[in-house]
């Protein structure tokens, strides 16, 4: 940990940063901001690997033959993208980090319910990604992140069990940050923060943790059944001994459709609180976004089988669950409508965060609309299993969550280390990922529906002007990526001092000091008015 | 200028089916850019003119609109909706398999990592697949290891190949030509060689190509011979001691089970009675009398035991999918006037009190 290099310039202000510069004093620490930390740097760490895996993956695709590795490599490459950015960097990434650091500040508590519980989830991932990385590191996994039976039980010679165990481990520590979180906003909200007064962030993080809570026994389950199956070939999945494979498709998208929900709401939470920031507006139709994030986690659990269309499901199944797809994106759209409409009157800037916010509204926009096209399931039948989902979900998941991410870092950084980030920088590699992303990602589109297959090591020549643009994009992506990276860690010593509240934000964690002292603020706040107090309190306008 | 340079924009169109899916495509396309022009034009123009001008204008609260709120939830809805019930007839229109009887019977196992196909007539190939223009072809597909997917491309076509049941889907090629056929279900290392060609021909073409193959005898004849060489006939047509059902007149019909449940003699279940014989027991015999077939009989031969022991069936019933719970409209197969006889021995002797 560089926290070494002990550089007390000014007598600093104690904080949780300068308490104590001990490594003991940071693997057992249980200050939520400290852990908030530990996984920003694991999971970093992690979506730098999985990052690597999708270079390589775009280098073998600039040509139709597969000439840069073998088959088995490029599919344990796809695997290993597939599982270490989902389950070690999307599923934390915003609760994690950012969520650990400000759900307990956001409504004026000293830290989260169970810091040891928080401490303990954050070494269960650990212990979980050190599982995943072995598995790649003993000559990797063959099957896709989503170990369909009977390849993955029966047929795959690779490592199975051990990336298994990895994900199955570390779906429980998931599973007691949701916890954490639940109890926290329950019961340790300061005097006044009523529930109507919370921070979106914090309704887009409660939605999430039930979704944790709920949804995560249930892979765990699946998983634990898949190996069952592996090691003693109990007949679960096995049609030869009356098992059915499909079976395995149903428990797996149970949970990770709704994960699909736990990467995207915690975004949704960020995002709220950028646009009101930098529109100096008070959120447009607060309860409905509120109520939004409820509702997706709810009808969330109810579309698994869109994965399933051609499979060979019950068409009256199909059929329902196609209807409760579109009806999950009424929420979506409420949400993206609301942070429009926010801006309206308001005295809007430009600064980093709000350009990420702009980039995950587009992007999530293209990304929710591509959804229909899944949903609808004769569309579905030609474009599933090919480029087409992959771009959709790419979409959704980097273009929305990680510009979620992104755009929540640079908001919260000088809360979280005191320091500015150089804005020129940051406001062009926003750019640059932005326009990388859509040149990664677009191309895909078009693939899928003239018929590209999904998980193809070489391809027909056809394809290969839209991989071309493919891979050029994710170069600049990964520049994109870089800058942050680099200026994030050169601010931590010479970034401009930030000041307590260098955006003039409302909310409680721009309250305290930067960084915050160790039980966040010196005395507990006294709640009196609604999130987003930026605007005067004139007449209501509109309605 | 992008013609000249070969780029692909659009698929080829090559069954009526993708006609169909590609009008469903251009309307989605149309209203998700509507969707994001509406969107990104209202992002850019509020930031734009409202950006912040003046230092001091403090922007006024507003808390919301119910009234809005609801037109963007239910006008979004609406029209999709209109999506919903369109893409659903189209979907079931694309899993519906005709009963017509014109209709071509195509039977295809998927195998890491190849496709065989085999023909009533008895033509196989492997990673070829030809059909004629203007007929519907119904295929009827079994994986013999992993999940496998047939997808066509250039007919919008795709069906999963799932072990331990049929399925099966259909099509009718519009346009002569080569066409790809690609897996599209991740099956392992060789996957993406998992591919092969289309080809649609002329009618005449196409039964010119079908009389020249098929050395081995129509599949029915071909199971025929396993029939005898697995010792099937021994019990399940010849035998006079009541053992096992007799096969004669089975398929297609309604099966009255010990326990009193009833089952359609599909290919389903005829492969079901094969591989794991104690699953579902004819009323009135035993089980483990007959030995499993797991593991000894390949797809391919399992089909053509199927498909002799539906030619052992009256010639009326059209009965091709296994997926019989997933297709509408099947609900009960007319059984034969004879059909009820099936759930009893043949045997004379011991039949004539339960009759």
């Amino acid at each position: 940990m560089s926290t070494t290099l002990q550089t007390p310039e000014l007598v600093e202000r104690p904080n949780y940063l300068n308490e104590d510069y001990g490594w003991k004093s940071w693997l057992f620490t249980t200050d939520h901001k400290r852990i908030a930390i530990l996984y920003l740097i694991s999971i970093s760490v992690f979506f730098l690997i999985g990052g690597i895996f999708a270079g390589l993956m775009r280098t073998e695709l600039l040509t139709p033959a597969g000439d840069l590795f073998n088959s088995d490599t490029y599919n344990k490459l796809f695997t290993m993208h597939g599982v270490v950015m989902i389950f070690f960097f999307l599923i934390p990434s915003i609760p994690a980090t950012l969520g650990n650091f400000l759900v307990p500040m956001m409504i004026g508590a000293k830290d989260l319910a169970f810091p040891r519980i928080n401490l303990l989830s954050w070494y269960i991932y650990i212990i979980g990604g050190l599982f995943a990385l072995s598995a790649a590191a003993m000559g990797g996994v063959d099957t896709g992140w989503t170990f369909y039976t009977p390849l993955s039980s029966t047929y795959s010679n690779t490592f199975v069990l051990t990336a298994a165990t990895g994900v199955f481990i570390s779906g429980f520590s998931s599973i007691l940050t949701g916890l954490n979180f639940i109890v926290t906003i329950h019961k340790m909200r300061a005097p006044g923060m009523t529930w109507g007064r919370l921070p979106l962030f914090i309704w887009a993080h409660y939605a999430t943790s039930l979704i944790q809570l709920l949804g995560t026994p249930v892979v765990a389950i699946t998983i634990a059944l898949l190996c069952l199956e592996r090691v003693f070939h109990v007949g679960i999945f096995d049609p030869s001994v009356g098992g059915d494979p499909i079976l395995f498709q149903h428990l797996f998208w149970f949970y990770s459709h709704p994960a699909v929900y736990i990467m995207i709401l915690p975004g949704m939470g960020v995002i709220s609180e950028l646009v009101t920031c930098f529109s100096r507006k008070s959120i447009f139709g607060y309860e409905f976004i509120a109520a939004s994030s409820i509702g997706i986690a709810v009808i969330g659990f109810l579309v698994w089988g869109h994965h399933m269309f051609v499979t060979g499901q019950s068409m009256y199944a199909s059929m329902v669950f196609s209807f409760l797809s579109f009806l999950v994106a009424v929420p979506s759209a409420i949400k993206v409508f609301n942070w429009t409409a926010t801006m309206y009157k308001g005295s809007v800037t430009f600064e980093t965060p709000m350009l990420y916010a702009f980039g995950f509204i587009g992007l999530f926009t293209i990304g929710g609309l591509t959804g229909l096209f899944l949903s609808t399931m004769a569309v579905d039948v030609h474009v599933t299993d090919t480029y087409f989902v992959v771009a959709h979900f790419h979409y959704v998941m980097v273009g929305g969550m990680v510009m979620a991410y992104m755009g929540g870092l640079h908001f919260w950084w000088p809360k979280m280390f005191g320091r500015m980030y150089p804005e020129g920088w940051a406001r062009f590699s926003a750019l640059v990922v932005f326009l990388g992303f859509n040149l990664t990602f677009f191309p895909q589109f078009i693939l899928g529906y003239l018929g590209m297959p999904r998980r193809y090591h070489a391809y027909a020549p056809e394809f290969q002007i839209f991989n071309v643009m493919s891979t050029a994009g994710a170069t600049i992506l990964g520049v994109g990526y870089t800058i942050p990276l680099i200026y994030f860690i050169w601010s931590l010593k010479y970034g401009k001092v930030a000041g307590n509240n260098p955006w003039n934000a409302t909310g409680l964690e721009w309250t305290t000091t930067s960084p915050p002292p160790k039980f966040n603020f010196d005395k507990t706040p006294i709640v009196t008015e609604d999130a987003y107090n930026y605007s005067h309190r004139g007449e209501v306008e509109v309605g | 200028m992008f013609l000249s340079l070969d780029i692909p924009l659009w698929p080829e169109a090559a069954s009526t089916n993708a006609a169909e899916v590609d009008l469903l495509y251009i309307f989605l396309i149309v209203v998700s850019v509507i969707m994001t022009a509406v969107i990104f034009l209202g992002v850019f123009i509020f930031a734009m003119k409202f950006r912040k001008k003046d230092p001091k204008y403090v922007p006024p609260h507003i808390h919301g609109s119910n009234l809005l709120e609801i037109g963007w939830s239910v006008a979004p809805f609406l029209v999709m909706l209109v999506m919903f019930v369109w893409g659903t007839k189209l979907y079931f229109d694309e899993y519906t398999i005709p009963a017509t009887n014109d209709a071509i019977d195509v039977y295809v196992v998927g195998k890491q990592w190849m496709w065989k196909v085999q023909y009533p007539e008895g033509q196989r190939e492997i990673n070829e697949l030809h059909v004629p223009v203007g007929r519907k072809v119904r295929l009827t597909m079994a994986s013999e290891d992993v999940i496998h997917s047939f997808f066509i491309p250039a007919f919008r076509m795709k069906r999963d190949v799932v072990p331990g049941h049929y399925n099966t889907t259909w099509f009718e090629a519009t346009k002569p030509g080569r066409y790809h056929l690609f897996c599209a279900e991740y099956c392992g290392t060789e996957h993406s060689g998992m591919i092969g060609w289309v080809t649609v021909m002329e009618p005449a073409a196409y039964e010119n190509w079908l009389s020249g193959g098929g050395a081995e005898g129509s599949m029915a004849s071909q199971g025929e011979k396993m029939f005898q060489q697995l010792g099937c006939s021994t019990c399940h047509l010849l035998d006079e001691q009541g053992r096992c059902p007799i096969l004669r007149g089975v398929y297609g019909s309604r099966v009255l089970l010990e326990g009193g449940k009833t089952v359609i003699a599909d290919e389903s279940y005829i492969r079901e009675s094969i591989l794991t014989p104690n699953a579902k027991i004819v009323a009135g015999f035993k089980a483990d009398v007959m030995p499993t077939f797991q593991g000894q009989v390949s797809e391919e031969t399992v089909l053509q035991l199927i498909a002799y022991i539906k030619s052992l069936a009256p010639k009326t019933t059209n009965l091709i999918t296994g997926a019989a719970a997933s297709v509408p409209g099947m609900t009960t197969i007319p059984g034969r006037p004879g059909a009820n006889s099936q759930n009893v021995r043949r045997d004379t002797t011991k039949t004539d009190g339960k009759q």
